[in-house]
């Protein structure tokens, strides 16, 4: 399978620190990246080589099978963590301006600003200037700059951060309609939970190196531990072997949640028949790691 | 390269589209001749009212005979000094001119007593007066004649000829002297003014962080020229319209005081038509389309190179309050030019006039003092390619600081940093 994008054996080294060690990546087409990772890992180093604002020391980027050049630039959008727009600009101009940089044409440029203004239900703003906007209305030209080239690889840098509620869904929704129409997307954050429902491929990244990468659900899967959650009425004596009561607490009077884990061999069923012979059954899931706790997991393993 | 022109466009229309500009291109033409016309009205107005000045002379040697002149009436006392004193202050006199029995080969002791302090051209007219009187005290006493002395008295014009381009011509130095210094000034001005708005645009830039997204669709290095280049063209579009406006205001002027600038021209050759001619050829002789040619020249030459060097000081910052110790080392080799120019103005060709018309930091101020007087062929061709050299360089190392600088942010930058920055890959 081709991917969108192939990072191989990235490095870049700073006068006295490593940015990163030896990270490669791939992502496949129409996907929704998530580039997780804490703060200072080196998620930005990457973010930015692909953009080409800097050059990897050692390594390769491959996008749509060709080396990283000028070229990619058209096809790439980028809303970076650190943001912002012209003040005294207007927004058609400004619009204009940052999607010819992005090589569209001046009619291009101006039809697809025309269209998105419009489809955000902001075409009246069109002549006014950027100070003159609130926060939101700037937040939602931003966000018009970073898609106005229709770009097959979208690049998000802490999407989130310091976008309001209603902004952010509004972020979410098109970029799950950008990825049916064929985009590609990726997602760079620290805030681990905020993402996990949106992405389907995660790669972690830790300490400028990558610790973890793959399929959201098969990650999830390796890392299932076969634990329960059970919420009932009326006690339970553990008696059987094979089922491990690693918490139990009581949420009111004779109402308690426990969390259970079976041993191998043993199924989801035959807890559940014990706890029905026992107790009155309110509540049965199975308790799936977060993407945080796996990540802590694997931290602490290396 | 289309990216560079489409940078070079905003940078363009975001600055001319401003009220600012706007106001400034505007008043700035009506502003000067407005002081120099204020002024000028001023000095007409006084040296019209001023009124004669009554002073009283005690004259102890007996010997002054002082006549009413232009500023002075004179009324002599009676009396020792004391005495003429307190008549000085019952009177309402301007002053009281003591003039005590004084040895013809080393007069002194004069005095002018006055209630306030006298003005500087009062007093020198005033000595003037009392050299005369001794002068002529002097010749009598030595029985010269006043005729005989004139006679004696010999004027001789040195024309002054340059001859550096192998063909004799005649020079003006005054002339040379103005032309230089006007346009040395010009450039240091711009420079200034200009590479100012570089830094501040840059600042802007970087604190509205809107660079990181520009500069992942273009060369940081890109972004640095389109914007010193944009800046460039604002000015020389600024300077253009000044020429324009000035030049009407001024002839709006000229008519609306009845003044016909032709008709002036004619009286002045009728006065004295062979001076008028004179100064015509001299005028000619100064090779204005050769100072046009270098003036442009070291203009574009001498923004470049610190138009760079300002944009490196604003990447390097968060603030322009930030900018000012980096501004220091920037401002010291066009202090200097423009400290030096006085000098070279005055010695075009001395080893202090070379040397700084040759360094690219001094060049662009220094050489404009020099080509109105000459300047040989091999050393304005040595001073412009190193003012190329410098700029080239300049740009490089500035490149260099600029593409690390602009994505710093809220780091304490010194002078030891920016060394790393050009070093690093």
């Amino acid at each position: 399978m081709e991917y969108t994008l192939e990072a191989k054996n990235i490095s870049k080294y700073y006068s006295g620190h490593v940015a990163l060690e030896d990270v490669s990546i791939s992502i496949p087409p129409n996907s929704i990246y998530g580039l997780l990772g804490p703060n200072g890992a080196g998620k930005t180093t990457l973010i930015r080589i692909i953009n080409q604002i800097i050059e990897a020391d050692k390594g390769d980027v491959i996008i749509e099978g060709k080396k990283l050049n000028p070229d990619h630039i058209s096809i790439i959008g980028y809303l970076p963590e650190e943001r912002g727009l012209y003040k005294k600009m207007k927004v058609g101009e400004q619009l204009v301006y940052l999607g010819r940089l992005r090589n569209m044409s001046k009619a291009d440029a101006i039809k697809k600003s025309r269209y998105w203004t419009k489809r955000l239900e902001i075409d009246d703003w069109w002549s006014r200037k950027i100070e003159d906007l609130s926060k939101g209305m700037a937040q939602k030209i931003q966000f018009i700059s970073t898609v106005l080239n229709e770009p097959r690889l979208i690049i998000l840098d802490e999407p989130f951060s310091g976008f309001d509620p209603v902004n952010a869904n509004l972020i979410k929704d098109e970029i799950f309609r950008l990825r049916e129409n064929g985009s590609t997307v990726i997602f760079s954050t620290h805030r681990m939970e905020s993402v996990e429902e949106l992405c389907d491929h995660i790669a972690l990244i830790n300490k400028s190196q990558k610790i973890l990468e793959g399929e959201k659900r098969s990650i999830k899967n390796a890392y299932r531990s076969n634990t329960f959650i059970v919420e009932h009425f009326g006690d339970w004596s553990n008696g059987q072997a094979g089922f491990e009561t690693l918490d139990k607490k009581s949420l009111s009077e004779n109402h308690f949640q426990s969390t259970i884990r079976i041993a191998e061999g043993k199924s989801p069923n035959e807890l559940l028949s014990s706890l029905i012979s026992q107790t009155e059954v309110h509540g049965f899931t199975e308790k799936i790691p977060t993407i945080n706790e796996i990540f802590i997991n694997k931290v602490k393993e290396s | 390269m289309s990216k560079i022109l489409l940078i070079i466009q905003r940078e363009f229309l975001s600055r001319v589209q401003k009220k600012s500009f706007l106001l400034t291109t505007i008043l700035v033409p009506l502003i000067f001749p407005a002081i120099f016309g204020v002024i000028f009205y001023f000095m007409e107005r006084e040296e019209s009212s001023a009124e004669m000045k009554t002073v009283l002379v005690l004259d102890e040697s007996q010997d002054f005979d002082l006549n009413e002149d232009d500023n002075f009436r004179y009324i002599p006392v009676d009396g020792d000094l004391d005495h003429a004193k307190d008549v000085f202050n019952e009177s309402s006199e301007y002053g009281l001119l003591y003039i005590p029995e004084y040895d013809l080969e080393n007069p002194r002791g004069f005095a002018f007593y006055t209630r306030s302090a006298a003005s500087i051209g009062l007093i020198s007219d005033l000595n003037n007066t009392m050299e005369e009187m001794i002068r002529k005290k002097k010749l009598e006493a030595y029985s010269v004649d006043e005729e005989l002395l004139d006679r004696l008295r010999t004027n001789v014009n040195v024309t002054t000829f340059d001859v550096s381009e192998g063909q004799e011509k005649e020079s003006n130095q005054g002339l040379a002297f103005g032309v230089g210094y006007i346009t040395g000034f010009l450039i240091y001005i711009f420079m200034f003014a200009y590479g100012g708005q570089v830094m501040q645009g840059v600042i802007e830039e970087k604190s509205n962080k809107i660079v990181e997204v520009i500069i992942s669709t273009v060369k940081p290095f890109q972004l640095m020229l389109g914007k010193i280049l944009g800046v460039a063209s604002v000015g020389l579009f600024q300077v253009l319209i000044w020429i324009v406006l000035m030049g009407t205001v001024f002839t709006l002027v000229m008519a609306f005081f009845g003044i016909d600038m032709t008709e002036n021209m004619s009286q002045t050759q009728n006065l004295s038509n062979e001076d008028a001619q004179e100064v015509m050829s001299l005028v000619s002789q100064i090779p204005f389309t050769r100072v046009a040619l270098t003036f442009i020249f070291y203009f574009l030459g001498g923004y470049l190179l610190y138009g760079a060097l300002f944009a490196a000081v604003g990447s390097a910052v968060d603030t322009p309050a930030e900018a000012q110790q980096f501004m220091f080392p920037i401002m010291i080799p066009l202090i200097a030019g423009i400290i030096g120019m006085n000098s070279v103005i005055q010695n075009p060709d001395g080893p202090l006039s070379f040397w700084l018309s040759v360094i690219p930091f001094t060049s662009p101020i220094v050489m404009m003092g020099r080509i109105a007087y000459g300047v040989p062929a091999w050393e304005l061709a040595l001073s412009m390619v190193l003012l190329i050299l410098g700029f080239l360089a300049t740009t490089w190392v500035a490149g260099r600081i600029y593409r690390i600088g602009i994505l710093m942010h809220g780091t304490k930058v010194n002078y030891k940093v920016l060394a790393k920055w050009i070093r690093m890959k």
